[in-house]
């Protein structure tokens, strides 16, 4: 692994790589997580699944269950249906007409996929509460599944009758002068490319599955929910919503949380549930998710069929692309199911200049399976995926090397910031840098020469160089932005810093780690600006007590918004702390500076007044300016006026047996650029995650059902997530073009490597294969499918 | 992910192991390293109503040069097998596929008793020890007997072991120098086999197993028959799946699973040929 260390020399902590204070209490296990909690007399919520994808239900009877031991109460969706105040919210109507199914915590009528919930048991354990399930008595009548997404569009089977059609909806991008365009271009187009791809289902599949503690206060009417969740705010505002529970009497908290990757970023049955009984029993109560259940019940990603075509010009210089999506919404919307294919929708241009002609539109049906919404990416490494395997499609037909037509169409340097097609504004990039770095460090030149020896006439193990160069928008987002795309909320973040009057540092902040790093990295970012030790700063979140205002954590936002948000607030604190040691110093504040932690008048370094004696002032309020509010505390609400721009290229080297159809990768190098490093080292580990998520797409995992719906990946031997010992080294590079978005100059990353993996790793399959005749390859390119593809190409050229 | 209720006895020597058994009858279940057993009882697909823990009969656990073979204890950790100098030096063949199985910590806990009672036919070491020719001893309450293990393995998780019988002891024949090899395809390192292949050879004489080629471990004769008969290796391999009934699953069809035992169980011949 190669490091680059990203430290600019003025900073002293920020970039700098650091170990992360997370982890001594995740590595000993004192970590709590939301099932490690102690709750005396919690009952345990256990909920009966729908074996069948699609069925109605005829009865429920749960008298037996009753009569279990250690059961205290069973219920069926209909006996529940008076405790919602509303339906499951989804929370992205992305159009007008868009068609939404009611959808409650328990299925009442009909289940829809397998693992709907029916019915449940409230019990003194966990155990009994499973036992009892068995003891459930539900009549089905199983209906036909609908699995496959043109069968879906087909409406051969209705799934929500009060719809009348599986579609819930049409949305086109509108390019402003778009109109005639891409016609035009494709009509004059010297080369074009009409390719057609498929993002298998995946399954998030975090190491802490959810869970789930609900504890009321019945004489006080508060109730406190405990979830494994990466959103305690949004969770929070809903939950009162969906309950009729008055918001300030609700609280939530999310202790440690193992992973999310988008599907904690979800309103849940178990979550309501939970809450909902726990108010009805004047108890707490709680859930814990099983592995399986968890296959079934957490929301899935990815799901889209695409088909995107290219028009270039003589040169190889595109001229349109046109995208038409085909997405799964699963059985229903989930919070923010529908919007998941539209944050991909600009970027199906990935990192090329491209005029205006640009057409999308994506249209999304239901099917009788797990619902989807966010997953790592979250509609951007579909758009990746897309136009980068179509440039190795061009390069192809144009009969050129692909970084070489990548290179003919970057957006260049010195034209950012980039008025895009689609009306955003790209800010910053320099994507031939990048390039010119992951080609650097891969050998680029002499893999191509090791290929052309390699690859001979009968070779059985072939290599093969895959690249991808991406464009990420992140750091959601513009306020304004989200409202034209109808996003029901807004995108800001919020900061509190609190200097004590020790000179210890409290940070409150709206974003909701679960793994990222953020009390490290929000340390280190007051420290650089405070001039204190990372180690005095504490950083307090994830508790809608303690820290009330917030948006929480996905779409690499926390860092852009949140961080900057934090740095913000200390930018206030000092502004305060100056006026105090203006007034103590008897100095003009605009002569006063403030370098490592202390102001002193510019010239006279001897009249000072460190921080730490400012804090006690600011505290003991003796002797302040006049009019000054005592106490040294800031807040900080920020919107971003754009989104953040990460962008790289990803060089993947493979080895394909093409007797077994094995696929062995041989290097992985990631360059990518996130603008500034707060802390390279988290950095990196991030952009490992993500590449090995990516490259797990690519190769390994895909939630199987059979045409009954059925699920036939329901377990981690089933579910191939790749281990450590399955994944390759990966050779880290960087270069660094700040964001002129925020004054900390960062961008996201902790998608990017998602974003760039998988078609890396597919271009180089295909490039491995093409003197066998093969042009594409299904994900993920297990050993059966790659073999099957080189014998399918095999007999084409016969 | 929670198994059914179920009692709990743990045995002090096989004898009591099997007396125990016999007291409980037809739902008692011995338990050694667990690691195949209780996956099942979480998926509920086995619910034994008591379980008899052998998994501390250390007199059991022993891996012992017995002249023209090597007797290895059932409780015989994988970890321990794959670890054995004695193995090393006279079945290497069965070390290394020891050293296959699933993981570190499956291979601390799992036994290789365990592993063959099982009967996976997607296990290595019963593919392992059927192509080395080995003999299984079982006890029960009237003594013990001997099991060829071309004998043993009767179908889809059945052996000819008797409900009260307890396999006690493997007996691996010394493979005196002969060539082997060990191909276990799979798509993670810790997954069990697509198709895995043991082999070994010294001049005509040949052993070849085949692990998740059907209902049971295979040996597959008909590529023994025809190295003995002085085919090539190529020739034979063609025969890899002539005496095994594969069936599909999510990581294979029944024809890219015949196509792999071919190219496999050539490269093992390749190998073992050296
Ligand atoms: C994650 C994971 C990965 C694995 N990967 C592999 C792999 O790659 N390859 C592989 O070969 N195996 C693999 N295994 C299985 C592992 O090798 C098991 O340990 C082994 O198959 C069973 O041995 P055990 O001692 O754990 O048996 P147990 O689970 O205790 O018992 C299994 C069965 O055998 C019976 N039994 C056990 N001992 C005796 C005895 N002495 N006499 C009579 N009956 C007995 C039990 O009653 C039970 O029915 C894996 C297991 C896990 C959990």
């Amino acid at each position: 692994m190669t490091m680059t260390d990203a430290a600019t020399p003025a900073n002293t902590v920020l970039g700098k790589r650091r170990l992360r204070k997370e982890d001594p209490a995740l590595l000993t296990g004192e970590a709590k997580y939301t099932n490690d909690l102690n709750i005396p007399g919690a009952l345990h919520l256990a909920v009966l699944r729908s074996p069948y994808a699609h069925a109605r239900i005829l009865s429920v009877d749960v008298s037996a269950a009753l009569a279990m031991p250690g059961v205290v109460a069973a219920y069926s969706g209909a006996d529940l249906v008076p405790l919602w105040a509303g339906p499951m919210p989804c929370a992205w109507p992305v159009t007008a007409d868009m068609k939404n199914p009611a959808h409650s915590p328990l299925a009442v009528a009909k289940a829809a996929y397998v693992g709907d919930g029916v019915a449940c048991v409230l019990a003194t354990s966990d155990a009994a509460a499973r036992d009892a399930l068995e003891a459930i008595d539900v009549a089905y009548e199983p209906l036909p599944a609908v699995v496959d997404l043109e069968d879906a569009l087909s409406d051969r089977v209705v799934i929500h009758d009060e719809l009348g059609t599986n579609k819930s909806y049409t949305w086109d991008l509108k390019c402003e002068g778009a109109e005639g365009q891409v016609d035009r271009a494709f009509a004059e187009a010297a080369y074009t490319v009409s390719e057609h791809y498929v993002h298998q289902r995946l399954i998030p599949m975090a190491m802490e599955p959810r869970a789930v503690a609900a504890v009321p206060q019945p004489f006080g009417g508060d109730i406190t929910l405990y979830s494994s969740t990466q959103v305690p705010h949004i969770l929070k505002v809903m939950t009162a919503i969906t309950l009729g529970i008055p918001e300030h009497q609700l609280r939530v908290v999310a202790p440690t949380v193992g992973g999310g990757f988008g599907a904690k970023l979800n309103v849940y049955a178990e979550e309501l549930l939970c809450t909902a009984l726990a108010r009805k029993h004047k108890v707490p109560v709680r859930w814990n998710e099983e592995r399986t259940e968890n296959t079934q019940a957490t929301i899935h990603g990815r799901a889209q069929r695409q088909h995107i075509e290219l028009a270039a010009d003589a040169d190889g210089k595109l001229t349109a692309v046109r995208v038409r999506l085909l997405a799964d919404m699963g059985a229903y919307l989930q919070l923010v199911t529908p919007g998941i294919p539209i944050l991909g929708a600009f970027l199906y241009a990935g990192v090329y200049d491209l005029p205006v002609a640009y057409d999308f539109s994506c249209t999304s049906v239901f099917t009788t399976l797990t619902p989807t919404d966010a997953y790592r990416g979250a509609g951007r490494p579909e758009a990746t995926y897309a136009i980068e395997r179509a440039m190795d499609a061009l390069a192809s037909k144009i009969g050129i090397d692909p970084l070489e037509l990548r290179k003919r169409n970057f957006i260049r340097k010195e034209q950012f910031p980039y008025l895009a097609f689609s009306g955003l504004t790209y800010d910053s990039g320099d994507h031939e840098l990048a390039a010119d770095k992951a080609c650097e460090l891969a050998d680029y030149t002499g893999l191509r020469a090791r290929q052309q020896a390699q690859n001979v006439e009968g070779a059985t193990k072939r290599l093969g160089i895959g690249i991808s160069s991406y464009f990420e928008m992140c750091g959601l987002a513009p306020s304004r932005v989200l409202a034209s795309l109808n996003y029901s909320a807004g995108g800001w973040e919020a900061a509190t810093v609190r200097v004590l009057p020790t000179n210890k540092i409290q940070v409150v902040t709206g974003t909701a780690p679960h793994g990222q790093g953020h009390e490290t990295a929000w340390s280190m970012i007051v420290a650089e600006k405070m001039g204190v030790d990372p180690d005095d700063v504490d950083v307090l979140h994830s508790d809608t007590a303690i820290a009330p205002l917030g948006l929480d954590t996905y779409g690499s936002r926390s860092l852009p918004v949140g961080g900057v948000a934090v740095a913000m607030a200390c930018d206030k604190v000092i502004d305060k702390a100056k006026k105090i040691a203006a007034h103590q110093l008897e100095a003009n504040e605009d002569d006063l500076e403030f370098v490592a932690g202390s102001f002193s008048v510019k010239g006279s370094p001897d009249k000072a007044m460190p921080l730490a004696a400012i804090a006690f002032e600011a505290f003991t309020a003796h002797n302040l300016p006049d009019g000054l509010e005592p106490n040294l505390e800031a807040q900080v609400t920020y919107d971003p006026p754009n989104f953040s721009w990460p962008f790289g290229t990803h060089i993947c080297v493979v080895e394909v047996d093409t007797e077994t159809g094995d696929v062995e990768v041989l290097t992985y190098v990631a360059v990518d650029d996130c603008g500034n490093q707060v802390n390279p080292l988290i950095v990196d580990g991030q952009v490992h995650g993500g590449v090995v998520q990516g490259l797990a797409q690519a190769l390994y995992e895909e939630a199987v059902f059979d045409e009954d719906g059925q699920p036939k990946a329901t377990n981690l031997a089933e579910y191939l997530v790749p281990a450590a010992s399955d994944v390759p080294s990966i050779t880290l590079g960087h270069t660094i073009t700040p964001s002129p978005t925020n004054p900390l100059g960062v961008k996201g990353i902790g998608e990017a490597g998602t974003i760039g993996a998988a078609p890396a790793v597919i271009n180089a399959i295909v490039d491995a294969l093409s003197g066998l005749g093969v042009t594409d390859m299904p994900m993920p390119a297990s050993p059966q499918t790659v073999w099957k593809t080189i014998q399918s190409a095999q007999g084409a050229m016969k | 992910m929670i198994p059914a209720a179920f009692d709990y006895v743990r045995a002090e020597s096989a004898e009591h192991a099997i007396s125990l058994i016999g007291q409980h009858g037809e739902d008692a279940k011995f338990i050694a390293g667990g690691h195949s057993l209780l996956p099942m009882m979480k998926l509920r697909m086995a619910q034994p109503s008591v379980l008899v823990d052998i998994g501390r009969l250390a007199d059991l656990s022993y891996i012992r040069d017995a002249g023209d073979h090597i007797a290895i204890g059932a409780l015989t950790r994988h970890m321990d097998v794959e670890k054995s100098s004695i193995l090393a030096e006279h079945v290497p063949l069965l070390a290394h596929a020891a050293s296959h199985v699933g993981d570190p910590q499956v291979r601390h806990r799992g036994t290789i008793g365990g592993s063959i009672a099982h009967s996976d036919s997607a296990s290595d070491l019963p593919a392992t020890t059927l192509a080395l020719g080995a003999t299984y001893i079982a006890q029960g309450p009237n003594g013990t007997r001997e099991i060829a293990a071309a004998d043993f393995f009767q179908g889809f998780f059945t052996t000819s072991l008797e409900p009260d019988e307890m396999l006690t002891e493997i007996r691996v024949p010394k493979m005196n120098g002969a060539g082997w090899s060990f191909q276990k395809f799979n798509r993670r390192a810790q997954d069990w086999a697509i198709v895995g292949v043991a082999a070994w050879r010294r001049g005509n004489d040949s052993g070849v197993g085949l692990v998740n080629m059907g209902s049971t471990p295979v040996l597959a004769t008909s590529v023994a028959s025809a190295i003995s008969s002085g085919a090539s290796v190529a020739d034979a391999a063609e025969l890899a799946a002539a005496d095994a009934d594969p069936q599909k699953d999510l990581n294979a069809s029944v024809e890219y699973r015949v196509h792999l035992a071919k190219v496999l169980v050539r490269r093992a011949l390749e190998e073992s040929s050296k």
